[in-house]
């Protein structure tokens, strides 16, 4: 299992220099790698780099480290939320967050509104319409018997259609051309306004949220296999699972605010990683973040690349990955869903 | 470890599923819960391993509240078979086995993989460790449960219908594997004569209540039997060991009322 860490760690960093390697303008690889030691060690740079510099450290660079970030925490939290729900089948955007975010989000884009929070007012309309949307569905779901598993997931499928018929809303009744596609550009995901002020809370709260996670991977394991039998193992399923809940709506809020809804990461490195090391939380939740990190970095390099200089969503590539590898997997047999 | 349910009384939206039941099981004893569908001996038994807290009376252990205690400490002393079995997640028999180490506290790798080890060889099913635990047969996943209970290490143990969906001869197995164990144990269990078999005391449990208990042949009495289950027992001594097995049949339909 270790090298399997130590392979992909390696592997992030070889992509994360891909990342900053290639882009729309044409910078050598020599030159790519000079301008990032130059940054790192605090060298000097002649004049006419400063353009080059500048790409790569003001624009490439924070993409690139966002789109880690992100795909990071995307992994850990499907982890999370599948434990959680007890069901391979769940992702963050299940539980109604992504398009509770989505409304806060084109609140800003499409309707100008907390215009007075300036640079801020998106990434904050997102990450606090996420967290009113998973107080909701906490508040919807919760029942005598706490938590239960199928009425969250009921509860956040319904609720978020709701919050998707609200967006719709906003979308028709406000669009006009570039606003429209702009909205359209954060519901399917993107890193493409990364900036470097918006990775350090992203960063500490996806490592925070990991950390915790790794904490109680053996608890995630009880929970997993029931109710029951966690707490005859001395796990309290229901405030595990409540926990689980804030963890995953702090997490989820920060990346889809930072990144708009990318799908499918949530859902299939979980699965793939599974398929790699089993089932264990120890081991599942040490490797699908450096998974979901890798996997990101390339999805949104080829978002860059493909219709260069336009941009897909981000969203799109990982769909486009994601399905059929996904229906892949799940012709293979050998992995069991819901018993065989 | 002595176990003591003292009063416990459980409540659903109004109604009383467990009502102020009282039951002793020694050190060492093998106790057993026996009743009709929905007499409320799981509810029973998930207030014991504190997945249920009950809305009156007392569970000791050793004259400890076990609602009292700490989750973890509580799963150090006292290990359950509950009857769920989730399929979504293929934990391999090893990892699940392997989960019996969470409540503990100073342990290594090495000493839970010794613990882990030697329970899944007490239970016979070391050579499936690598195997996925959805793909067991019924058999081999009790077995796989009881060596995690025993890797829990603990001194009470508390089993809901451990032998249903199993065949005869693992209906024999899995319970004289816990019997072997020295351990207090606690048990529902649907087969009557299984239950006779195996149990120093017997509960009987009707309508939420216990309605009698004491040694198996003194409670399994046809009057009893015909009140509580609706059947006809006819008690025979075993040819052989000369244990007390009774024969069924359902009563004459004359003692059926009809119900409207």
């Amino acid at each position: 299992m270790p090298p399997l860490v130590l392979g992909l760690a390696l592997l992030l960093l070889v992509s994360v220099v891909c990342g900053v390697g290639l882009g729309a303008a044409g910078i050598g690889w020599a030159e790519v790698l000079r301008l990032l030691r130059a940054g790192l060690t605090g060298g000097t740079i002649e004049a006419g780099d400063v353009s080059a510099y500048a790409i790569v450290w003001e624009i490439r660079l924070p993409r690139v480290v966002l789109g880690a970030v992100v795909g990071a925490g995307l992994a850990a939290v499907g982890v999370a939320v599948q434990a959680m729900v007890r069901n391979a089948l769940a992702d963050p955007f299940v539980l109604g967050i992504s398009s509770g975010a989505a409304v806060g989000a084109n609140a800003v884009i499409l309707l100008g509104a907390f215009a007075g929070l300036g640079v801020w007012a998106l990434s904050l309309s997102a990450f606090g319409s996420a967290l009113a949307a998973m107080a909701l569905v906490y508040a919807v779901a919760r029942s005598p018997h706490g938590l239960t598993p199928l009425r969250l997931v009921l509860t956040g499928t319904a609720l978020a259609y709701g919050f998707e018929a609200v967006t719709t809303v906003m979308v028709f009744g406000a669009a006009r051309g570039e606003a429209a596609r702009s909205a359209m550009m954060w519901l399917l995901g993107s890193l493409g306004g990364a900036t470097w002020a918006q990775v350090p809370l992203a960063a500490v709260t996806v490592a925070a949220g990991w950390a915790w996670l790794r904490l109680r991977a053996e608890a995630l394991n009880a929970l997993a296999m029931g109710d029951e039998t966690s707490a005859a193992l001395g796990v309290r399923p229901a405030r595990l699972r409540r926990e689980l809940f804030l963890v995953t709506a702090a997490v989820t809020g920060t990346v889809v605010a930072v990144s708009g809804a990318i799908g499918f990461v949530g859902l299939m490195v979980p699965h793939v990683v599974r398929m790699l090391v089993g089932a264990d939380h120890r081991r599942v939740l040490a490797v699908a973040p450096l998974a979901g990190a890798v996997l990101l970095v390339w999805a949104d390099l080829l978002s860059r690349l493909l219709l260069t200089p336009a941009e897909l969503p981000v969203g799109v590539i990982t769909a486009v990955v994601g399905v059929p590898a996904f229906l892949l997997l799940m012709r293979r047999g050998g992995y069991a869903f819901g018993g065989r | 470890m002595r176990l003591d349910i003292e009063d416990v009384t459980v409540e659903t939206a109004g109604a009383r599923l467990v009502e102020d039941i009282r039951l002793t099981a020694d050190s060492g004893q093998f106790v057993g819960l026996v009743g009709p569908n929905g007499s409320g001996k799981s509810t029973l038994l998930r207030c014991v391993y504190r997945a249920l807290r009950p809305a009156g009376g007392v569970v000791r252990l050793d004259g400890d509240d076990v609602h009292a205690m700490a989750p973890r400490a509580a799963a150090r002393v006292l290990a359950a078979l509950p009857q769920e079995s989730s399929a979504e997640f293929d934990f391999t028999v090893a990892e699940v086995v392997a989960m019996g180490r969470l409540p503990h506290r100073d342990r290594t790798a090495a000493s839970d993989r010794e613990i882990c080890a030697a329970a899944m060889n007490r239970t016979g099913v070391a050579h499936l460790a690598d195997r996925g635990f959805l793909a067991l047969s019924g058999g081999e996943k009790q077995r796989v449960l009881i060596a995690r209970a025993l890797a829990q290490q603990p001194r009470v143990l508390v089993l809901d219908e451990p032998t249903n969906h199993l065949d005869i001869a693992h209906q024999l197995d899995v319970l004289s594997l816990v019997r072997a164990g020295g351990l207090t144990v606690l048990a529902a269990l649907h087969d009557l004569n299984l239950a006779a078999a195996h149990c120093d005391v017997l509960y009987v449990i009707a309508g939420g209540r216990a309605v009698a208990s004491g040694a198996p042949h003194d409670v399994l009495q046809p009057a009893l039997l015909a009140e509580v289950f609706g059947v006809r027992a006819h008690p025979v001594r075993h040819p052989e060991t000369g244990a007390v097995q009774l024969l069924f049949d359902l009563l004459p339909p004359k003692t059926f009322q009809p119900t409207t």
